[in-house]
C-alpha cells in the first residue's frame, strides 16, 4: 500500500512573545510555544490514522498544517509524493485544495448562518467550476445531501432549522463536494450526542468504504477513535510518543501515556475495574519538561528520562518514543 | 429503605412564550436518599439541566415550577420565598457547575470567595474560615493549598479549577449536591480525578449527590441508580447495573447501543434515526414513539407511565402487566 499523506518532521511554533515595548522595558525575552515539534507519520490511501491526546497537545495544529492552513515551521507534508506547501503556493494550489478538505468540531460555528444549505454545500462546487448550470449545481447539491441521509428539499433551509448532528452532516456533504481524497476530520463527533455521534460516525464509515477515502481523525475520545481507526497515532505536548496499528495499541499499549489514558476510560461495562486516577496534569507548553515530556507524571521515570529526550523509534513493529520501553525497564 | 432526602414529585416546568407555554419538564419523579448518588443522563435538550435548576431554584425567568413538588428533608422547597431559598441553597444544597470558568469570580481570589461562603454559611471568623478554606482545597486534592488559596481563578488549569467550584460546593457541608456535567469541560485523565472525588463524598460523608451528565460511561462508574430522560420526561429510573446491562425502554437500549464501546468490535454502531423532538413539537402518545423500531398504535396515542419493568421502571407500554397477562 502506498501512503497518501506522508508527515516528515513537521513543526509549528507560535510566536506568544509581549509587546515590543514590554520586551523591552520588563526585559522579557521572546517566548515561544512549540505547539507541534517534530511529528512524522504516514497514512496509506483508504485508511483513517487518528490523533488522540489531551487539551493542548497539539492535535488540532497538525490538522491544520496538513490542509495547509497553517504554514509549518519546519518539516514537509507530502501530499501523493509531493511538498504540499511548495504546491500550494505555486500554480496548483486549487487543484490540490480539491483533493484535500476538513470537517471542523463544531457544527454551529463552520456553517455560515445567513447562507441557505444548497448556498454552502454548493459553494465548493461554484468555485472550482465543477457546476455550470444552476440546474447541474441543483442536482448536485441533491446528491450530496443524498450520500449523507438528506432530503434534496433541505437544500433550501437555513442551518438554524437544523440540529447539531443534521449540521455535522451538512459540513460532510461540503467537504464531500470536490470529491476529495483526503478528508482531515478535527473532532468531528466531540459536540453532538451520542446517538447522533453514532449516525454520523456510520455515515463516515460508509463513505469510506464506498469511495476510498483516507482520513486523518482527530479525537479526545479513545472509544470513537477505536471505532473508526486503522492506525492510533498519541500525542502529548506537540509530540507523537506512540504510534501503532489499532489492535496493537488497544491490546498491548506500550507508552506508560497510552496505557495512563487507556485507564482513564470510564468503565462501561461495569466490571468493577477500577480506574486508576492519574497524577498531575499537561504541563504547560510554555514551559515544558527536560528530556521526556511526560517524565513528571510517569511512573516509570528515571534520570535518563529527565535529562535526555526520547526519539520516536520502531520497536517491536511500532513506533514508540519511551526510553523505559526501549530499555525494557517495562 | 432509608427515608429519601431529596423527593421531586410529578414536577413540570413551563415557559410561557408568546407563541404558546413550551413544557419543557413533565411529570418528573424520582428521589434520592441520604449517600446514594442519582444519575440523571439524556441528550441535549431532555431537561436534565432544568431538572438540576428547579431543585436549587435557579430556573431562568420565564421559566417557573407550574405543577409537582420538590421535598427536601421533608420541608417544601419549590414554593419557597427566594430569601428562604438562598438560606439553603449553597448552606444546605451545593451546586457545581459544568464550566468551571464562569462559575467562580475571575476578580476575586479562589481563597475569598471560599472564605466569604464560609463566612456567610457557618458564622466562622476570618481566620477561623481560612483555616477551613485550606482545608477543603486540600480535601479535594490541590497541591500547595496554603500557597495556591491566595492566587486567582486564571491562574489554575481546569482540572484544579473544578476541584475549588467542587470545594465552594462543599464549604457549607452540605447533605445534597446538584452536580450539572461537572466532568464535561475537562480531559479524561483529569475527570478520573474528580469522579472519585465525587465518590469519597457520598461514601464518607454520606452526602447524597445528584449527577447529570450525557456520559453513560462517567453514570456507569458512579452512579447507584440512574434516572433516563428524553423529551422532558423521565423514561427509565433504576439500579444503575441493571439499566446499562438491561436496558428496559426502547430508547436506553438504542442509547446504550450507539456508544462506542472499548471492548466490541463492530462494524456499525446501533443508531437511532432522527433527533430528539423541540419543545413546541412533541409527539401525541409517547414522546419517543417516531424514533422507536417498536413502536404500536397505542404509543401513538396515548401516553405511558413509569410501569414496573423487572428491576427498573420505564415509561413504555412493553412492559403493561395488563396487556402482557
Amino acid at each position: 500500500m502506498t501512503a497518501l499523506v506522508e508527515v516528515d518532521d513537521l513543526a509549528k511554533t507560535f510566536d506568544v512573545s509581549a509587546p515590543w515595548l514590554n520586551r523591552v522595558i520588563e526585559r522579557q525575552p521572546r517566548r515561544f510555544v512549540h505547539a507541534v515539534d517534530g511529528v512524522s507519520f504516514a497514512i496509506a490511501r483508504g485508511t483513517t490514522l487518528a490523533l488522540v491526546g489531551e487539551s493542548g497537545c497539539g492535535k488540532s495544529t497538525v490538522a491544520r498544517l496538513l490542509v495547509g492552513l497553517y504554514g509549518p515551521t519546519r518539516g514537509k507534508v507530502r501530499f501523493d509524493g509531493s511538498d504540499t506547501s511548495a504546491t500550494l503556493a505555486g500554480p496548483g494550489a486549487r487543484a490540490l485544495r480539491k483533493r484535500m478538505q476538513m470537517i471542523f468540531q463544531d457544527p454551529y460555528a463552520s456553517l455560515n448562518p445567513r447562507w441557505t444549505v444548497r448556498d454552502i454545500v454548493g459553494e465548493p462546487l461554484r468555485e472550482h467550476g465543477l457546476a455550470m448550470t444552476e440546474a447541474e449545481l441543483a442536482a448536485k447539491v441533491a446528491a450530496l445531501l443524498a450520500q449523507v441521509g438528506m432530503a434534496a428539499a433541505d437544500g433550501a433551509k437555513f442551518p438554524h432549522q437544523f440540529s447539531g448532528g443534521q449540521r455535522q452532516r451538512i459540513s460532510i456533504a461540503r467537504a464531500l463536494a470536490t470529491e476529495p481524497e483526503f478528508l482531515v476530520c478535527d473532532e468531528p463527533t466531540s459536540a453532538l450526542d451520542v446517538s447522533v455521534q453514532a449516525q454520523v460516525l456510520n455515515i463516515m464509515k460508509d463513505l469510506q468504504r464506498q469511495r476510498g477515502l483516507t482520513y486523518l481523525f482527530i479525537s479526545h475520545n479513545l472509544a470513537v477513535v477505536r471505532h473508526v481507526a486503522d492506525s492510533v497515532g498519541v500525542m502529548y505536548l506537540g509530540r507523537l510518543v506512540e504510534l501503532a496499528p489499532k489492535r496493537t495499541l488497544f491490546s498491548t499499549p506500550r507508552h506508560p501515556y497510552t496505557r495512563m489514558l487507556l485507564d482513564a476510560i470510564p468503565d462501561i461495562a461495569m466490571t468493577g475495574r477500577q480506574r486508576t486516577p492519574v497524577q498531575g496534569e499537561v504541563p504547560n507548553p510554555l514551559n515544558p519538561p527536560t528530556g521526556c515530556a511526560f517524565h513528571p507524571r510517569c511512573p516509570h521515570a528515571n534520570a535518563r528520562c529527565s535529562s535526555e529526550r526520547p526519539e520516536l523509534v520502531d520497536f517491536q513493529g511500532i513506533r514508540i518514543a519511551c526510553h523505559a520501553v526501549t530499555e525494557g525497564r517495562i | 429503605m432509608t427515608t429519601p432526602l431529596l423527593e421531586v414529585r410529578h414536577l413540570r416546568v413551563e415557559f410561557p412564550t408568546r407563541r404558546g407555554t413550551l413544557r419543557a419538564l413533565d411529570d418528573v419523579s424520582f428521589s434520592i436518599a441520604p449517600g446514594e448518588i442519582l444519575g440523571v443522563v439524556g441528550e441535549s435538550g431532555a431537561g436534565k439541566s432544568l431538572t438540576g435548576a428547579a431543585i436549587i431554584g435557579l430556573l431562568e425567568p420565564p421559566g417557573r415550577v407550574a405543577a409537582g413538588r420538590i421535598v427536601f428533608a421533608g420541608q417544601r422547597i419549590d414554593d419557597l420565598p427566594p430569601e428562604a431559598m438562598r438560606q439553603i441553597r449553597g448552606k444546605r444544597i451545593g451546586a457545581i457547575f459544568q464550566d468551571p470558568l464562569t462559575s467562580l469570580n475571575p476578580l476575586y481570589t479562589v481563597g475569598r470567595q471560599l472564605i466569604e461562603t464560609i463566612q456567610v454559611h457557618l458564622g466562622l471568623d476570618g481566620a477561623a474560615a481560612r483555616e477551613r478554606a485550606i482545608d477543603l482545597l486540600r480535601s479535594t486534592g490541590i497541591p500547595a493549598a496554603e500557597q495556591r488559596i491566595d492566587q486567582f481563578p486564571h491562574q489554575f488549569s481546569g482540572g484544579m479549577r473544578q476541584r475549588v467550584v467542587i470545594a465552594l460546593a462543599l464549604a457549607a457541608q452540605p447533605e445534597l449536591i446538584v452536580a450539572d456535567e461537572p466532568t464535561t469541560a475537562l480531559d479524561v485523565s483529569i475527570q478520573a480525578q474528580i469522579i472519585s472525588l465525587l465518590k469519597n463524598l457520598a461514601r464518607e460523608r454520606g452526602t447524597a449527590v445528584m449527577l447529570v451528565t450525557h456520559d453513560m460511561g462517567v453514570i456507569a462508574e458512579t452512579c447507584d441508580r440512574v434516572a433516563v430522560m428524553y423529551a422532558g420526561r423521565v423514561v427509565e429510573i433504576g439500579p444503575v447495573a441493571e439499566v446499562i446491562h438491561r436496558p428496559a425502554h426502547p430508547y436506553t437500549a438504542g442509547l446504550m447501543g450507539s456508544i462506542p464501546a472499548m471492548d466490541s468490535e463492530h462494524e456499525r454502531l446501533l443508531q437511532i434515526d432522527g433527533a430528539m423532538p423541540r419543545l413546541n413539537a412533541i409527539p401525541a402518545g409517547c414522546a419517543f414513539n417516531p424514533r422507536c423500531p417498536r413502536a404500536a398504535d397505542r404509543c401513538r396515542s396515548e401516553r405511558p407511565e413509569l410501569l414496573r419493568a423487572g428491576a427498573t421502571q420505564a415509561a413504555c407500554w412493553l412492559h403493561d402487566a395488563k396487556v402482557a397477562a
